[in-house]
């Protein structure tokens, strides 16, 4: 098959073909052994302690939905990338790209809602820098935040280490976000009550962390889904991950969303939802430090870590009410809506 | 090429559009193709449009046809021996 | 209304039970031809749970994979018309025509837009007044009248820019070609839930009549499946086929008439190539009388590039029942989701994308 030659809608969207252009092109020309690629958050020695950083851009439209906007995706985000480390996260640095003609009240209240998001998590935005381009060069605005924090020793977290045995956790409900943002679109348009969930996530890591200190992995189910994640969890490990379908927690309207436009609500992005992978005898102890956390409510243990069922895949099956098992693959492309 | 939903009509109005909502969910769609369909009841719903009424007798019914579907169906079918061979599309 | 007991398992074990006892010492094969059938046969992982000596066979049911190479091109060429928008359904955007894909056009900035019906389409139509607006039309008879009404409300409106490539189909005559071909042997059709809701049972009559196979019209759910199944095997081993409804709740015996009428008002049969198939007579549709104005390619007759099929695909062998997608020398390896060769695998519901997706492990 030919390789790309062009940036397509679908490496953006949190799958597999994100994962081809990060591994064949950024990882081949950037490789540092320094760096550990695959988490969310790249964790390095720096004058005898360890810091995380992480970074990320934030590009969606409209910029205003229910319940948020880009501005608390873009302090939220990169809050939990960090946090996901381990790291308390303690500081961000904000960039904007922003459109000739972008109205400044919608500007003010972006950054006012930064703001708050900001002192909510408990960090602060120190430096930042503002870009301007011509009017059609970018959808509105574009935010990129990157955040450090420190990591205090003997925290090893990573995708790498789920082992068979091991419990998979979700902090709350599925689909929330990524179904409030379709409900936005043109051609798509459905009424809901539906608000995003983004949330910074910190303090209910450091919660768990510390009833369930040998817990092996935090990640938050962004682009792609919870299915992008265990995906990446199970191949980073080499292990094989079962979910039980009826013990995730979907919210009805989410599941309506989704049977309305045929979207299998394991692809469709989450913002303010933490997955964590625990030591079976840690998992209660983690499930209850997530309830009693903010954001945290509706958590649950979803499923185990198994050992891999053939040596060439890791992957990651489904057990349905019914009985059957399927397998749940990374998102290819973009999930659209379809008659079939 | 069937992917059409249960969905229940919650408004209707005079240009032959309705509002219907799948488990809280709401959206537009059109009821040309079910003109004697009424607020609150279920359709299926493909592409926008509403194309059948589901009663909830009927699916009443089938569950207590499938029910007895074992005893309907178990003693009246021949063994291999017993019956003609039907093959049904050799020539 | 709850229909969670059409999930319910120990049912669904007792309708397996009830097919092994019927299907004990027998060789029977049965062949769905609704690609929503495919997809829930796979996700209920039914199809290893059915006896040995009873296949099911995955038919032409999935309306974009039936959809021909020269089709495709025809709906991508639509994007290279002057100022036009072309509007589709999600299930087409990365199905792979000649040389390219909706998808990959839109990439290098034609105005494609995924919308979730044909009324989208419409709206987009109402909002840019003095650009054409092309919708990529497909589906078998469960789309069809929806798309009808579409154009209807079109001619209605007056919107003169509103435009549709019919690539549509009926799904009989698809049944008469798998029931005469030589090499496929099927004994009893699963048929379509969805597609009967609109044309009631009358179409299929001519299996039992002509072809002595048996047919249920059933629904998606597993117990749905299963009692399908379940009377298929009873009525093959009787030797008493009959066309029989299984899905009530869904269809009545007569179909849709409100939905018949708009088919028979906008569209006439004309003949279509089907990939797998072939060509088969009166198997398409077109638009006819007033609403021929609205045909986009004899509006726009846009240039379209040669056809060229994709060498080693034999999703034409898979339509057919002939093979199964693991039997394809591609499968897998050379095309999968991520990188798929034809559209049985880049359509969510093609065979060969139900197959990847629920292959199970033991």
């Amino acid at each position: 098959m030919q390789k790309d030659t062009e940036v397509r809608l679908g490496h953006g969207s949190g799958g597999a073909m994100m994962k081809r252009l990060i591994d064949d092109l950024f990882l081949d020309e950037f490789s540092d052994e320094a760096a550990l690629p695959g988490d969310d958050a790249g964790v390095v020695p720096l004058g005898g302690e360890r810091i995380a950083m992480s970074t990320d851009s934030f590009v969606v439209t409209p910029q205003f939905f229910p319940g948020g906007d880009i501005g608390r995706l873009a302090v939220c985000g990169t809050v939990n990338d960090v946090a996901t480390s381990g790291a308390q996260v303690k500081y961000l640095s904000c960039g904007f790209v922003l459109e000739e003609g972008y109205p400044m009240d919608k500007l003010r209240q972006i950054v006012r809602t930064m703001a708050q998001t900001a002192a909510e998590a408990g960090v602060s935005i120190v430096t930042g820098d503002t870009k301007v381009v011509e009017r059609g060069h970018a959808d509105g605005v574009f935010i990129n935040t990157a955040g450090v924090g420190l990591v205090p020793a003997g925290v090893n977290l990573s995708g790498r280490n789920c082992r068979p045995g091991d419990k998979v956790l979700v902090s709350g409900t599925l689909g929330d976000h990524g179904i409030c943002i379709i409900s936005q679109r043109e051609g798509l348009a459905f009424s809901t009550t539906l608000t995003t969930d983004a949330a910074p996530l910190n303090h209910l890591i450091a919660a768990v962390l510390e009833a369930a200190p040998h817990t092996r992995a935090f990640r938050d189910p962004t682009r792609g889904g919870l299915a992008s994640t265990l995906n990446e969890f199970a191949e980073a490990s080499g292990v094989d991950i079962v979910v039980a379908e009826d013990d995730v927690p979907v919210r009805d309207e989410v599941r309506g969303a989704c049977e309305m436009l045929g979207y299998d609500v394991f692809q469709v992005a989450n913002e303010g939802k933490m997955v964590a992978v625990v030591p079976a005898d840690e998992a209660d102890a983690a499930l209850a430090a997530m309830r009693a956390s903010r954001y945290g409510e509706n958590a649950a243990i979803i499923g185990e870590v198994c050992e891999p069922a053939c040596e060439s895949g890791h992957t990651v099956r489904l057990k349905t009410a019914f009985g059957s098992t399927r397998i749940l693959d990374m998102l290819v492309g973009e999930q659209l809506p379809r008659i079939c | 090429m069937c992917l059409a939903v249960p969905s229940q009509i919650t408004s209707l109005d005079d240009n032959g559009m309705a509002q219907v909502s799948v488990m809280g969910v709401t959206r537009p769609c059109s009821v040309r193709l079910v003109p004697d369909a009424k607020v609150g009841d279920f359709v299926l719903v493909h592409a926008g449009f509403a194309i059948q009424r589901i009663e909830e007798q009927d699916a009443r019914e089938t569950l207590a046809l499938l029910e007895e579907m074992p005893d309907l169906l178990g003693d009246e079918v021949p063994t291999p021996d017993e019956a003609q061979d039907s093959c049904a599309t050799c020539a | 209304m709850d229909l969670k007991q059409f999930r319910d398992p120990k049912l669904a074990h007792e309708l397996i039970e009830l097919i092994g006892k019927i299907c004990k010492g027998r060789t029977i094969n049965l062949m769905e031809v609704c690609g929503t059938h495919t997809v829930s046969i796979g996700r209920y992982g039914l199809r290893s749970a059915m006896p040995e000596g009873l296949k099911l066979l995955s038919g032409p049911g999935c309306p974009v994979c039936v959809t021909s190479n020269h089709d495709i091109d025809c709906a991508i060429a639509m994007t290279r018309v002057p100022d036009a928008i072309v509007a589709t359904f999600g299930d087409m955007i990365r199905v792979p025509g000649s040389t390219t894909t909706l998808g990959a056009e839109k990439a290098q900035g034609a105005d494609v837009r995924v919308v979730y019906g044909p009324l989208d389409a419409l709206d987009i139509a109402r909002k840019s007044p003095t650009r054409p607006v092309i919708f990529i039309g497909v589906g078998f008879e469960t789309t069809t009248p929806v798309v009808g009404s579409a154009v209807q409300m079109a001619c209605e409106e007056g919107l003169s820019n509103f435009y549709l490539y019919c690539a549509h189909k009926s799904t009989a005559p698809a049944l008469a070609a798998i029931a005469n071909d030589p090499d496929t042997r099927v004994d009893g059709f699963i048929l379509p839930g969805h597609v009967s809701t609109v044309t009631g049972l009358a179409p299929y009559e001519f299996l039992a009549r002509d072809f002595k196979t048996p047919g249920v019209v059933t629904g998606f759910e597993p117990v749905d499946i299963l009692s399908g199944v379940a009377r298929l095997v009873a009525m093959v081993a009787e030797g008493t086929p009959r066309i029989e409804n299984a899905y009530g709740r869904g269809v009545d015996n007569c179909g849709n008439l409100a939905a018949q009428k708009v088919i028979e008002d906008v569209f006439e049969p004309c003949d279509a190539v089907w990939r797998g198939l072939g060509p088969i007579p009166m198997s398409g549709l077109r638009l006819k009388g007033a609403y021929a104005a609205h045909d986009a390619m004899r509006a726009f007759s846009p240039e379209v590039e040669p056809t060229r099929e994709t060498r080693g695909c034999r999703c034409g062998d898979v339509l057919r029942g002939i093979i199964t997608p693991d039997q394809c020398p591609l499968f897998g390896r050379v095309c999968n989701p991520e990188q798929p060769t034809g559209p049985c695998m880049v359509s969510s519901e093609g065979s060969c994308a139900a197959y990847y997706r629920y292959r199970e492990h033991n």
